[in-house]
């Protein structure tokens, strides 16, 4: 078992160095690179840019020298936990891409938005491979296939305007009231009505797949020759569903757990950006669109990192949950 | 299977099924009823459906695949039809019709201890007809810039379609080839391909388009070819999906029979590949093409409303819904402007999602109906 975990942890880090390094060389095929705009506005707004301080500027966001040479640098100073300094806000990219209130806001949506998922989407998935070929599967069916279709800032929008503009219920965009300061219970409130629309957002684009997940894994236990059994038994149809089958059926829900860290922490950057969130997403959109490499390169290996992670975390609650399953 | 029903005999009960049997076997006869019972040969009593043709009447038979089909004739005959049909605006023509906007503004004022209310009236006169309102003219009214919205519905749907089409087959391509090589040679081959889809599957989709939408902007590539660059690159990037479930399925069936027939024939490795391995996976990759189409208009539209995609005259519903991210008063006031393409984009999905659906369930061979 340690054995196993460490040779994964060893494949883990040569994929982030792959994935580092396209991300690295498609990054630096940009030739207005961001350096050049900035000199460049320096340059019209009329200050005078001596060709010492261009090289200066290249050095510090190092970008002089090849591109494998900029990507050795990049990676030792990553290793170091150095990941310099944003183009943008000029600030250093690790407080402000991993800065608690913006981690925060992307985790609690993704926190709470998964809860309900999984409240929401497991007991229909249920009901739809137990009463498969009925009204109610096909309904069901059809509701979350379209939830799947949905795009998620059409979907929002829509949302935005019916309940926000059209409705008033919720406010329109935004983390709080700016207009009047609450405290205590009230700012809380205040906060989870800025909140609701995104979370629903979220849940309703995501509960399609969970779904359908359970839905076939639940047929494929109801064929079972166990279930069969059971039945043979006399058991009531509710013990057969929920002791003998739904049980089975836990085993990819829970290691399904573990493959949402990601999306625990990487930011709807959509649904962040329709409703003007402060999270993690809108931020690394802004920065994507404007080309600030050292956020995106942070960002993305985070991501990357949290996939790998997500990977191996499931494959272990796999060994851990079904006992059938040897890792090796 | 009716559980639920009572039957007070287990006679009555094989009765019963004895008649539901008798029905099915007279409908699958139909064909040689002329035939007394005597003349027929036994083997015509059980008629074996080919493989194909059962797939296809389970496919039929599920009212969703159905529903899916028609979405999708409806779309692609509105927007390639469409617009040799309907060709009284063009998909880039601005309406110059020259219009006034009124704007009543009440304002109250105080006058010697009277409230006094006024009433101003700001006219406002445009050189282009913008964001009118459904009318004969104009089906679902015009944009901000005063182009049509029904007939740049049409046009941006074949755009959409199509570069979903061609990104999907390019991916599809890409991944067969690859995940062939990879399971039929096994070995190094299959490690090094395996390691880079690793890499691949990684790479987070819509950041990895976004970095690439920046680094195409900044090349200055032209608006015309853009998107299907970007999603070109894109099939490059998304293929390892594709390449695992081939790779699954050829490792499974290069142990099979009929494969060690096709070694002792001495068949060339492309024919044994593309002849006798991939038409056994056609199942499988049809049902993964038809669904990732679906996440391709999603992922096209999504870059173009982020303005990474299609570009402004030209129209795909992704564009035409970006509008709202800039304009909170088209949001409000002008749904016919945003919410035709984005239902548009909803029907193109869901039949696909649909179909994908449908195919899967017709052709999982556990299924029994």
């Amino acid at each position: 078992m340690f054995k196993y975990i460490l040779k994964r942890i060893g494949i883990s880090i040569l994929i982030l160095l792959g994935v580092s390094l396209i991300l690295y060389i498609l990054l630096r095929c940009m030739p207005t690179d961001f350096v050049e705009q900035k000199i460049l506005a320096l340059y019209t707004a009329g200050v005078d840019v001596s060709p010492e301080f261009i090289e200066e500027m290249y050095k510090s966001y190092g970008l002089n020298g090849t591109i494998l040479e900029g990507y050795f640098s990049w990676l030792w100073n990553f290793v170091r936990l150095d990941f310099g300094t944003s183009f943008i806000s000029h600030r250093e990219v690790l407080s402000d891409i991993f800065n608690p209130g913006r981690l925060g806001t992307s985790f609690y949506v993704a926190a709470i938005a998964t809860v309900f998922e999984f409240l929401i989407a497991i007991p229909l998935g249920i009901t739809a491979a137990t009463h498969q070929y009925s009204f109610i599967d096909y309904l069901v069916t059809v509701l979350v296939l379209i939830g799947i279709s949905l795009p998620s800032f059409f979907f929002g929008q829509m949302l935005k305007d019916l309940f926000a503009n059209k409705l008033g219920w919720f406010p329109v965009s935004g983390m709080g009231d700016k207009t009047v300061s609450l405290t205590g219970t009230a700012a809380f409130i205040d906060y989870l009505r800025h909140m609701f629309l995104p979370i629903l957002t979220v849940v309703i684009l995501s509960i399609g797949g969970r779904m359908r997940m359970t839905r076939t894994n639940m047929l494929e236990v109801m064929n079972a020759d166990y279930i069969r059994t059971a039945r043979a038994k006399g058991l009531s149809e509710g013990k057969v569903i929920y002791k003998h089958a739904f049980r089975n059926t836990l085993i990819p829900i829970v290691t399904g757990l573990a493959g949402l860290i990601p999306s625990l922490f990487s930011g709807a950057m959509i649904t962040e950006t329709v409703f003007d969130l402060e999270g993690i997403g809108k931020y690394a959109l802004n920065a994507m669109t404007q080309g600030d490499i050292p956020v995106i390169m942070t960002y993305n290996m985070f991501l990357a990192f949290l996939s790998v992670l997500g990977v191996l975390m499931s494959d272990l609650m796999y060994g851990i949950v079904d006992p059938r399953v040897k890792l090796a | 299977m009716d559980e639920n029903k009572n039957y007070n005999s287990p006679e009555e009960l094989l009765d019963a099924n004895a008649e539901e049997v008798k029905e099915d076997i007279n409908e699958i006869n139909a064909g040689v009823d002329e035939l007394t019972d005597a003349e027929k040969p036994l083997d015509k009593n059980v008629r074996l459906l080919s493989p194909t043709r059962m797939v296809i009447r389970r496919f039929l038979r599920s009212k969703l695949s159905i529903a899916g089909l028609i979405m999708l004739a409806a779309l692609f005959l509105f927007c390639w039809l469409g617009p040799i049909v309907y060709t009284k605006w063009d998909e880039t023509e601005t309406d110059y019709t020259v219009n006034a906007d009124y704007t009543v503004y009440e304002i109250t004022a105080e006058n010697g201890g009277d409230t006094v209310m006024y009433a101003q009236v700001v006219v406002s006169y445009n050189d282009i007809n913008k964001l009118a309102k459904p009318s004969k003219n104009h089906l679902l009214g015009t944009d901000e810039q005063g182009m049509d919205i029904f007939t740049r519905l049409m046009y941006g749907g074949r755009l959409s379609l199509t570069i979903s089409f061609l990104a999907v087959f390019l991916t599809s391509a890409l991944g067969i080839i690859m995940g062939g090589l990879a399971g039929y040679y096994g070995g190094a081959v299959d490690n090094i391909i395996m390691r880079i889809c690793d890499v691949l599957i990684c790479l987070p989709t819509l950041p990895l388009m976004l970095i690439i939408g920046t680094v195409l902007d900044s090349n200055e590539v032209p608006s015309d070819y853009y998107i299907y660059l970007l999603m070109g690159l894109l099939s490059v990037f998304s293929w390892p999906g594709m390449a695992r479930l081939v790779r699954g399925q050829i490792l499974f069936l290069r142990e099979q029979e009929y494969m060690v027939a096709a070694e002792a024939m001495g068949y060339s490795t492309p024919r044994k590949i593309f002849k006798h391995l991939i038409p056994n996976i056609l199942p499988q990759i049809l049902v993964s093409m038809t669904l990732s189409l679906g996440s391709m208009i999603l992922y096209e539209s999504t870059l173009s409303y982020l303005n990474l995609g299609v570009r402004i005259p030209y129209a795909s519903w992704g564009t035409m819904v970006e509008v709202i991210s800039k304009r909170n008063d088209i949001l409000q006031n002008n749904f016919n402007v945003w919410g035709p393409p984005g239902i548009c984009i909803i029907i193109a999905v869901l039949g696909f999602n649909f179909i994908g659906d449908g195919l899967r369930d017709a052709l999982d061979p556990k299924q029994r109906r």
